[in-house]
């Protein structure tokens, strides 16, 4: 494919030119020899990477890990992992003298008596709420925009893979310092344990060898912390980027951009430079937050102590969802032929809900596949409206997902409000499951709007705000038409095609009957697309530019006065348009 | 019409296809061109001073006592912060707008494949495929293929078996006499409540109709005859996490005793465990004239005057009680251990 570079910012013309084999050549060529890359780097450095502001949130995710690394790494050096009891004999005065643990008075070590220790612990601490967040963020524009479809599945469960790695590095992160605070997560999730049914007491007493605390589960949250996980999520992570470049990025459509070709900025050099330079700015508000935002001060809560607590205990945010579903669930205990108990309280919500959200998290979209027995590959995204149902079911998750999160705050909440807290308390118990219905079908009817406004646009042309007063007085906006390169971005999607049952019939020509779950699919496929808005037919939008034109020469002896400002609307090229009254006219 | 665009078909769906690349002025304008070079080369300046900033302040600016100057963050670390932050945002900034003002800007196009291989790429593999399992004779030869795979699924035993060592069980560390064990606490009788943190002892005099102590068995601040403490380390934390109480003042009469706990309470003083039997937080939010005490953990609310009932949140079991009494020296002593399990629920919990 030949560029015209003829142009492009005459410095660089030198690159255009074959340098001479110079030192760099006989390395590559030392290299290539051993490795042979040569083969395999001529497909990739020209790889093509579509461009979206959407497409970053990954990238933040992916760079946040690698600040996290490389802060933790850092963190190590001086962390000890150990419950040993010593007296605190560090720099910061208000804790002089107090017995604690070894982690938690080497955690003081490295926030007073290190220099920068500090900042890399609260950069640390930050990069992973960044990290998190991120993927959070990315997952939800991975699924609004369909990107989540054939033939990326097993990309979408490896990215869901890695929020729950995530989460739970998050937490045995932050229960590290053997702080009061953390102390009092970790206290709660041995309650958590021990209310699995059966293995429950023997989960706790194995964790934490022997009696909660024990002296052990630092040492061993450690070491989950900084290999057994780290480890998993590198792996995932490399595997993630493998099936990107395989499957090769998703496209917006647009004029040129087809299911067939990607188009975009080549690896070498513009992507390579914007994602390497997103990477130091990634890395760079990083440090600003470090530098300048206090993040988990664990010298305020002071060690832990299993007879302590503080008012508004919290887990990290992103653990507030389980946290909500705790607080708000009632209080039920089955006792079993009076010798055992099941803790429902305390089961359900904390073991049972999370693995069975990441459960339909990681379903989503062989559900959908499987409901609209779609089975072709997209690689053109979807704008959220045009998939109702599907924007609509995520929306209510995430309202799920709030309301919840909300729970987990609902002390400060009532704090903050001046209300009861039982009052919110009931209230976000009848919430969670009413608040997701009502999202479910505002934001579908929401699309649905959308939708018809698209065609209108479509088949009308944009309000230009200009109203007309017929000859028998009556009055109308003027529509004039939107120009072909949005129009094409409007009208480039593929029609809703619902699943229906093929009539199977058997060697007599007698037709089977369809099986019930055929039966289902077909129902659930029709209840998926129903009310959708499809994209005007081609003929459709002939007829309809066919009727403005007629309309366009009622009108016709207002054009050519030209320039009534409203052309300067941005929706057409006005070159060489004179203004009205100007000179040139 | 340069050539980016030859090798993109015009569909005939109506793609009009690519729109015709446009100039940049840092393209046609030279002066453009150079004020970009200059800005690019600026920032990556001004990342360079800002690494020697960082440098300085390492070296300048100590941490220790000042940890809270300076917003409160201390000098070194917003120095440090600040500087690390602009060496690394400017490098990005400056490479990005590299990226956007001097390199080439033209999209390029590049078609895709299915993700699937091609059907001769299937078959090829399904028969090498067969071609080994043919070769290997595992289809043939069920014997070896069973006591293979038998002696491999084995291998888990060995896994399970080392784990064991994790910890003991609940059962194996159970002893009443030293209050080890989800069962047991160091309360017995004759402990002494003492005052948490001080681990003075209390009398009945001390506390006023309304007042809540945070206290503790003795037991955990008794020492030998050096002064050294006889519990530390994990027995201590063991302890304290199971046998921390409160200690609560009310009108006798706003009290209703549970069943058979007419005696287990001094003058209107009753005692209940601190740990949450929900998952075990310590609670500590009392509300003087409910005489409600709240978990801050969970928002677990009892009911102090009514056996250390239920009456909001998620707990599902009353807080213990633990049947108090006075010693001859006139201070408050546990009559017993808990009559029942302290803290969160368990599966072999049996009442």
């Amino acid at each position: 494919m030949a560029i015209d570079t003829s142009k492009v910012a005459t410095s660089n013309s030198s690159a255009a030119t074959p340098a001479k084999p110079g030192r760099a050549g006989a390395v590559a060529t030392w290299a290539d020899e051993r490795l042979g890359l040569a083969g395999m780097a001529k497909k990739n450095l020209r790889k093509v990477f579509p461009d979206h502001w959407s497409f970053m949130l990954g990238e933040i995710a992916l760079w946040s890990f690698v600040v996290l690394l490389l802060s933790g790494v850092f963190l190590t050096l001086w962390f000890t992992p150990s419950m040993s009891e010593i007296h605190y004999e560090g720099s910061y005065d208000q804790m002089r003298g107090i017995a604690m643990s070894e982690a938690m008075a080497s955690t003081l070590g490295i926030s007073f008596d290190v220099r920068g220790g500090l900042l890399m612990r609260q950069m640390h601490h930050w990069a992973a709420m960044l990290f998190i967040a991120s993927m959070m963020i990315h997952l939800l524009r991975v699924f609004f925009t369909g990107a989540h479809r054939k033939p990326r599945e097993l990309n979408w469960v490896i990215g869901s893979l890695l929020l729950l790695l995530g989460t739970l590095e998050g937490f045995t992160g932050y229960s590290l310092p053997d702080d009061l605070l953390s102390g009092t997560g970790v206290r709660a999730a041995d309650g958590f344990m021990k209310s699995i049914p059966v293995v429950g007491s023997y989960m706790s007493f194995f964790l934490f060898g022997g009696e909660f605390p024990g002296d052990s589960i630092i040492p061993r949250l450690y070491i989950i912390h900084v290999l057994l996980i780290p480890g998993l999520l590198l792996a995932l992570i490399a595997a993630h980027m493998l099936l990107l470049v395989y499957h090769k990025h998703t496209q917006w459509p647009g004029p040129g951009r087809t299911e067939e070709n990607v188009v975009g900025f080549p690896m070498l050099p513009v992507y390579a430079a914007k994602a390497g330079g997103f990477f130091f700015i990634v890395f760079g508000v990083t440090a600003l937050m470090g530098g300048l935002m206090q993040i988990n001060p664990i010298w305020l809560y002071g060690p832990y102590d299993p007879s302590k607590v503080t008012a508004g205990s919290q887990p990290d945010w992103y653990m507030g969802w389980p946290d909500g579903a705790l607080r708000i669930m009632p209080g039920w205990e089955t006792h079993l032929f009076g010798n055992f108990t099941i803790a429902w309280n305390v089961f359900l919500p904390i073991i049972v809900l999370p693995g069975l959200m990441f459960t339909i998290l990681m379903l989503l979209p062989f559900l959908e596949a499987w409901i609209t027995g779609d089975k072709r590959e997209h690689h053109l995204l979807q704008r959220p409206r045009n998939a109702p149902t599907r924007t609509a079911l995520m929306v209510a998750l995430m309202t799920f997902y709030g309301l919840l999160w909300m729970a987990g705050g609902n002390d400060i909440i009532a704090i903050k409000l001046n209300s009861s807290i039982n009052t919110i308390t009931y209230m976000l118990r009848f919430l969670v499951f009413v608040g997701p219905i009502i999202a479910f079908v505002i934001t579908r009817r929401w699309c649905i709007s959308l939708q018809r406004h698209d065609n209108e646009k479509l088949l009308h042309g944009y309000e230009t705000g200009i109203i007309m007063r017929s000859p028998e007085g009556g009055y109308s906006e003027k529509h004039l038409p939107i120009n072909p390169s949005a129009a094409y971005v409007l009208s480039a999607r593929e029609r809703d095609e619902v699943y229906t049952v093929e009539q199977e019939t058997d060697e007599n020509g007698i037709p089977a009957p369809a099986s019930r779950a055929k039966a289902l699919r077909a129902k659930l496929s029709t209840l998926w697309f129903a009310d959708n808005v499809q994209a005007p037919t081609a003929a459709e939008i002939e007829a309809a530019h066919h009727h403005a034109d007629h309309e366009h020469e009622l009108q016709a002896a207002l054009d050519g006065h030209a320039a009534d400002g409203h052309q300067f609307d941005g929706h057409h090229s006005v070159e060489g348009d004179p203004l009205r009254g100007s000179d040139q006219h | 019409m340069s050539g980016h665009s030859d090798n993109l078909p015009v569909a005939d769906d109506g793609n009009p296809g690519l729109p015709e690349h446009t100039w940049r002025p840092t393209d046609v304008d030279p002066k453009a061109e150079k004020r970009a070079e200059r800005q690019v080369a600026a920032l990556f300046g001004l990342s360079a001073v800002c690494a020697v900033l960082f440098v300085v302040a390492y070296f300048s600016l100590q941490v220790g006592d000042n940890h809270d100057t300076v917003l409160g963050l201390g000098a070194s670390n917003v120095a440090l912060g600040s500087a690390l932050g602009g060496a690394l945002l400017f490098i990005g900034i400056g490479i990005i707008q590299w990226a956007r003002k001097l390199m080439a800007d033209h999209e390029i196009s590049e078609l895709r494949h299915p993700a699937a291989s091609s059907d001769e790429d299937r078959a090829a593999t399904v028969a090498a495929l067969q071609a080994g399992l043919e070769e290997s004779g595992i289809g043939r030869r069920p014997l070896v293929r069973n006591s293979m795979l038998g002696a491999i699924g084995l291998l888990g035993a060995p896994v399970v078996v080392l784990l064991r060592d994790l910890g003991p069980t609940n059962a194996q560390v159970a002893d009443a006499a030293t209050g080890q064990g989800l069962e047991h606490t160091v309360w017995k009788q004759g402990v002494r409540i003492v005052r948490d943190v001080v681990g003075t002892p209390i009398r009945p005099s001390d506390i006023e109709i309304g007042d809540l102590f945070n206290a503790e068995p003795a037991t955990i601040f008794e020492t030998d005859e050096d002064g050294e403490p006889l519990i530390e380390g994990v027995p201590l934390q063991v302890a304290k996490s199971k046998g921390a109480v409160v200690l609560i003042r009310m009108d006798p009469a706003d009290n209703t005793p549970g069943r058979g706990r007419k005696n287990w309470s001094v003058d209107g003083i009753l005692c209940y465990s601190k740990i949450c039997t929900h998952v075990g937080c310590p609670i500590s939010l009392n509300e003087r004239k409910t005489h409600h005490l709240l978990c801050p953990c969970h928002q677990s609310t009892f009911d102090l005057a009514d056996a250390g009932r239920v009456i909001f949140g998620p707990a599902a079991r009353a807080l213990p009680q633990l049947p108090i009494a006075v010693d001859s020296e006139g201070y408050l002593v546990a009559q017993s251990d808990f009559t029942e399990p302290v803290g969160p629920s368990y599966w072999e919990r049996d009442y």
